[in-house]
């Protein structure tokens, strides 16, 4: 399906394996409430995969879940065959905020991870530098984040997430907060980024627009137990263009089959 | 030719006109604390003489300035008195206030049982307490010592724990998404975050630590810059009087500019990289 990948036999995409995984929040008065149900699901090395759904569908869950933030009710999760429990060295995460430390420049930002993790310096620096030349900020290494714009927050965001070449990239709504422009130019530059590097992608979003662009399977959730109602997949050549997609009838087609679900749900 | 040159120089002549006023401007308004300040004091220099006030009653800026320096070694040495009392007092409170305030922050029993009294106990003018610190610990620097400690000791512990507990819960998710444990996301993500409001309770503890030690010295001392400015009251020796005032005020906006400075080295302001 991925182009990039029959090149790449050594790719750094991970395979994910979800296995039944259930989780209810407890609560201190009775039954606790049912975030995600028996959720079953295997993500392809090097895979894109959108989820999308409505507020409280359990999609936040599901990649808190995959970060190892907190562990499953029931069932379990392997990256490259290893069980989640709690943070993965393989996982990098990007969350619907930039989340930036203001009193680091963007390099000791994006140097974190490895700071965390005490890796080498010298080398995580030659690939933070690299990392800020693909994303186009190419010269502002000793910059603050508050001199940035929401934008390039967010790219700074993604090198923090990327610098330690993960498996598996999670993206929590990482465009949410972003206007409309700036947005659809870091969804253009997301896709490009990701076919050279190949990670496997769980994409997390609101936009069912977004969701269809970028991915290669796209997962319909639905709240309350929160399950996967649509696995669907996406066969549009690569790399994609957002203007030229949105008057292909067959894009068009795949969102107008997602809306109808949550149509049919009274979501929309 | 002659006529295209003296053109030329006479706009770059504006030019610099304008941005010489543009730079007065800047440094006005730079230095307009000073300026203001300046103005206020010349003005009581002046007026004073004019209303045919006394030294007794209200002594000029300079007759002040000359007493604080012909009795420099007088005031130097109650200065000393007083600058240990502050330094000790507010030594405590950041030793026994800072570890206090992370029990509060990382232990639930903790913060249930110990926060809510120093809230309440934040509302006493700690200041009354004074008699009953020289009825318990005597007449030597231990009640004002015990007095500034008790002054400064409560917004430091307070806006520690108001630094460490507005840190947003996404950092820490983030860190700890990163592999980070406790002792990580303390070192790389809380203590700096909450740097600024530790050093914002400091600045307000120094101040209040002064005020405890000279009220101190108020009650019962033998020495002390508190107890010199009773002596130079009961001899209606005025200017004696605000020379003390003066040394008083030069230790407060000295020990808060020390931590100022101390603050620009280890913190980073949210704003300043604009």
């Amino acid at each position: 399906m991925n182009q990039n990948q029959t090149g790449l036999s050594d790719s750094i995409g991970a395979n994910v394996r979800i296995d039944a995984v259930t989780k209810t929040y407890e609560t201190r008065e009775g039954p606790g409430v049912h975030a995600l149900d028996r959720i079953d699901l295997d993500l392809a090395s090097g895979s894109f995969v959108a989820c999308v759904g409505p507020s409280g569908c359990g999609k936040s869950t599901l990649l808190s879940l995959m970060a190892g933030l907190f562990p499953p009710s029931e069932g379990e999760i392997r990256v490259d065959g290893s069980v989640v429990r709690k943070a993965h060295p393989k996982v990098g995460v990007v969350f619907q905020t930039d989340l930036l430390l203001y009193w680091r420049t963007v390099l000791d930002n994006i140097m974190l991870p490895l700071e965390i993790k005490r890796q080498d310096r010298e080398q995580g620096r030659k690939r933070a530098l690299d990392l800020l030349v693909q994303v186009g900020l190419e010269g502002f290494e000793s910059k603050y984040p508050s001199e940035l714009s929401g934008g390039m927050r967010q790219r700074v965001a993604i090198c923090r997430a990327l610098i330690q070449e993960p498996g598996l990239l999670l993206m929590d709504e990482p465009f949410g907060a972003l206007d409309a422009l700036t947005r659809e130019k870091m969804i253009t530059d997301l896709e490009k980024m990701w076919l050279r590097l190949g990670n496997t992608v769980l994409f997390i979003t609101h936009g069912i627009d977004e969701a269809v662009f970028l991915a290669d399977r796209v997962l319909v959730m639905s709240p309350r137990p929160g399950r996967v109602d649509l696995d669907l997949t996406v066969d549009m050549p690569r790399p994609r263009n957002w203007g030229a997609a949105h008057e292909d009838p067959v894009f068009n087609g795949y969102v107008r089959q997602i809306r109808r679900i949550f149509e049919a749900e009274g979501v929309l | 030719m002659s006529v295209a040159d003296n053109a030329g120089s006479t706009t770059v002549n504006n030019r610099k006109g304008k941005q010489f006023g543009e730079q007065a401007m800047l440094m006005l308004e730079k230095f307009a604390a000073l300026i203001f300040g300046s103005a206020i004091i010349l003005a009581w220099q002046i007026i004073v003489p004019l209303s045919g006030l006394s030294e007794f009653i209200l002594p000029t800026p300079l007759q002040i300035g000359q007493r604080v320096v012909t009795e420099y070694a007088l005031l130097l040495r109650h200065a000393g008195v007083t600058t240990f009392e502050v330094l000790a007092g507010f030594g405590t409170s950041v030793v026994v206030g800072v570890p206090l305030a992370l029990a509060i922050f990382y232990s639930k029993i903790v913060e249930r049982a110990v926060y809510p009294i120093l809230v309440a106990m934040q509302t006493i003018p700690k200041i009354v307490l004074a008699p009953l610190l020289v009825l318990y610990l005597g007449y030597g620097w231990a009640p004002k010592i015990t007095l500034a400690f008790l002054i400064s000791f409560f917004p430091i512990v307070i806006s520690t724990v108001v630094g460490l507990q507005s840190l947003d819960k996404g950092y820490v998710n983030l860190v700890r998404s990163m592999g980070a444990n406790e002792f990580e996301t303390f070192f790389k993500l809380r203590l700096p975050a909450a740097l600024p409001n530790v050093f914002g309770g400091f600045k307000v503890a120094i101040s209040l630590a002064v005020i405890g030690a000279v009220i101190g010295e108020y009650i019962a001392a033998d020495k002390g810059l508190g107890y010199l400015q009773l002596q130079a009251n009961s001899q209606f020796d005025t200017t004696l009087n605000f020379a003390t005032v003066v040394v008083i005020s030069a230790i407060g906006v000295s020990l808060f500019s020390i931590l100022s400075l101390l603050e620009r080295k280890v913190s980073f302001r949210r704003d300043s990289a604009k």
